[in-house]
């Protein structure tokens, strides 16, 4: 699966990082890094729930 | 199961519909809303919606999505006025609708000054309509904007109307605002935001009375009588959960309806959202009771939690939360997760005094159990995860060194970056 990004809604809230920290992570100035483009074996549900967290609805998952 | 309804059709209704027929629940499914419109993103309306040039649209999601995608049965514009658990229906207009689960997302509404029913310009923001109405009115000529209540709403919409070079006065009931929901050091830490953009904050006054001429707003008497001339009243003065159509269906009612851990009210019956009120097991050590939450995190989860225990009660799942919000004031980014409970506030880094950039925590029986930052996106959610693991306040601070350390070696990079390229562009020359 992979993690998509739309970057026009992402204003960095954070709440993926909170819940999938190898794949999320909001830098200094609010912008996202993503770790990981695939979804790490094993961490399915994290970032399901990182991508059903975000405020914006800026993360999806294409399979 | 065959039948869930859903009550209230805003982010915990909306997400609430969503899980259960995304996990397959192929029951009937009903969604009611008090609004003649579609769900829409709440959180905006007292920030951006108010402030962009265009007029964005807060919709969800279309017409379509709930006939086509999510087969749902959208009952808008008339609110919920009864419940009966015993028959299991809820009366929605002249219409009993029986259900088999129920999820009860209600919300909550916003709460007025006496004595400015119907007044022109005067405003509170809870609802689409009244972003709308609000929007309009400051981009109508008006020059003066008094904002009653210096809380989260009314500190929103005072930034907006800087943004537009109004004059904004927030008059504030406590010495300090903010006391409830971040403590009070920080509570003065945020208020200077407001000083530094040049809005005038003044606590510990009371309103007597609003002052009207022609149906509309003219100012403001305070408690000591002075006068405040004002073009526009914002009231933001918090929110009431609506539970008025609850009376008599033996639900517990208290400030939001009185659920369990898994947001049971009652056999069949879930909460969801700003109207539910359920024991937070992650901070039980720390409250004194079941917590009311009106975040849109937690109203978001809740939706998805209610809805998936109503369909499937057998299995039904403890909903346990660090509590996140955020609150975006002139160019800066306020978050907060956590309690602001406890016995003591560290600022890790930055510095409050003049209104940020910083990052504080809170602590409570030798653990983090808050977590607040300025215009520092980076940093709170770090600290999300140890309070969500319950981790010791030594763990905290240990964090909070090793990010200074990061950031003194970013710091340091990025100096010696700009030394090398004038060096460069000095050879170059």
């Amino acid at each position: 699966m992979k993690i998509k990004v739309d970057w026009d809604k992402c204003t960095g809230m954070g709440m993926c990082e909170s819940l999938a920290p190898d794949v999320f992570e909001v830098d200094d100035d609010g912008s996202l890094i993503l770790h990981a483009e695939e979804v790490p074996d094993g961490q399915e549900d994290e970032v399901r729930e990182a991508v059903a967290a975000c405020p914006t609805e800026a993360l999806s998952l294409e399979s | 199961m065959t039948h869930l309804v859903v009550v209230g059709a805003s982010l915990a209704g909306l997400r609430a519909v969503e899980a259960v027929r995304g996990d397959g629940f192929d029951g009937t499914v009903t969604l009611v809303g008090a609004e003649e419109h579609l769900p829409y993103d709440r959180p905006p309306l007292s920030k951006e919606y108010l402030a962009a040039e265009e007029c964005p649209d807060p919709r969800y999601r279309e017409h379509a999505t709930f006939a086509d995608d999510l087969d749902v049965e959208l009952v808008l514009g008339t609110p919920a006025s009864a419940l009966d658990t015993s028959a299991r229906t809820v009366t929605v207009g002249d219409r009993a609708i029986p259900y088999d689960g129920l999820v009860i997302a209600t919300g909550a509404h916003a709460r007025t000054l006496p004595g400015t029913e119907g007044l022109a310009g005067v405003h509170v923001v809870r609802t689409l309509d009244d972003a709308i109405g609000l929007r309009g009115a400051l981009r109508d000529g008006n020059r003066k904007v008094t904002v009653v209540g210096a809380g989260f709403i009314g500190s929103e919409v005072a930034a907006v109307a800087r943004s537009l070079d109004l004059e904004v006065t927030i008059l504030e009931a406590m010495d300090t605002p903010l006391v409830r929901a971040i403590g009070e050091r920080m509570g003065r830490a945020l208020t200077r935001l407001h000083e530094r953009h040049g809005t005038e904050v003044r606590t510990g006054v009371a309103v007597d009375e609003v002052l009207h001429h022609d149906g509309g707003v003219r100012a403001v008497r305070l408690g000591d009588g002075t006068e405040l001339d004002t073009d526009l009243l914002v009231v933001g003065i918090g929110a009431q959960p609506t539970t008025g159509w609850l009376e008599g269906s033996g639900l517990t009612v208290d400030d939001g309806v009185v659920a369990d851990a898994r947001l049971a009210a009652a056999p069949g019956v879930y909460v969801a959202g700003d109207v539910a009120r359920w024991p937070n097991a992650l901070f039980d050590d720390v409250l004194d009771g079941p917590m009311r939450l009106e975040h849109w995190t937690s109203a978001a989860e809740q939706g998805r939690y209610a809805a998936r225990n109503a369909v499937d009660p057998e299995n039904a799942k403890v909903y346990e939360t660090v509590p996140y919000f955020w609150s975006d004031w002139y160019a800066s980014r306020v978050q907060f997760v956590g309690v602001a409970a406890g016995d003591h506030v560290e600022v890790v880094a930055g510095d409050d005094a003049d209104g940020g950039p910083f990052t504080a925590l809170y602590r409570a029986h030798d653990r983090i159990v808050g977590a607040l930052a300025v215009d520092m996106r980076a940093e709170v959610m770090k600290y999300r995860r140890l309070i969500g693991k319950r981790e010791g306040w030594d763990a905290a601070l240990a964090l909070a060194a090793e990010r200074r350390e990061q950031a003194a070696a970013k710091a340091a990079e990025a100096a010696a970056a700009t030394a090398a390229e004038t060096a460069q562009d000095g050879a170059n020359a």
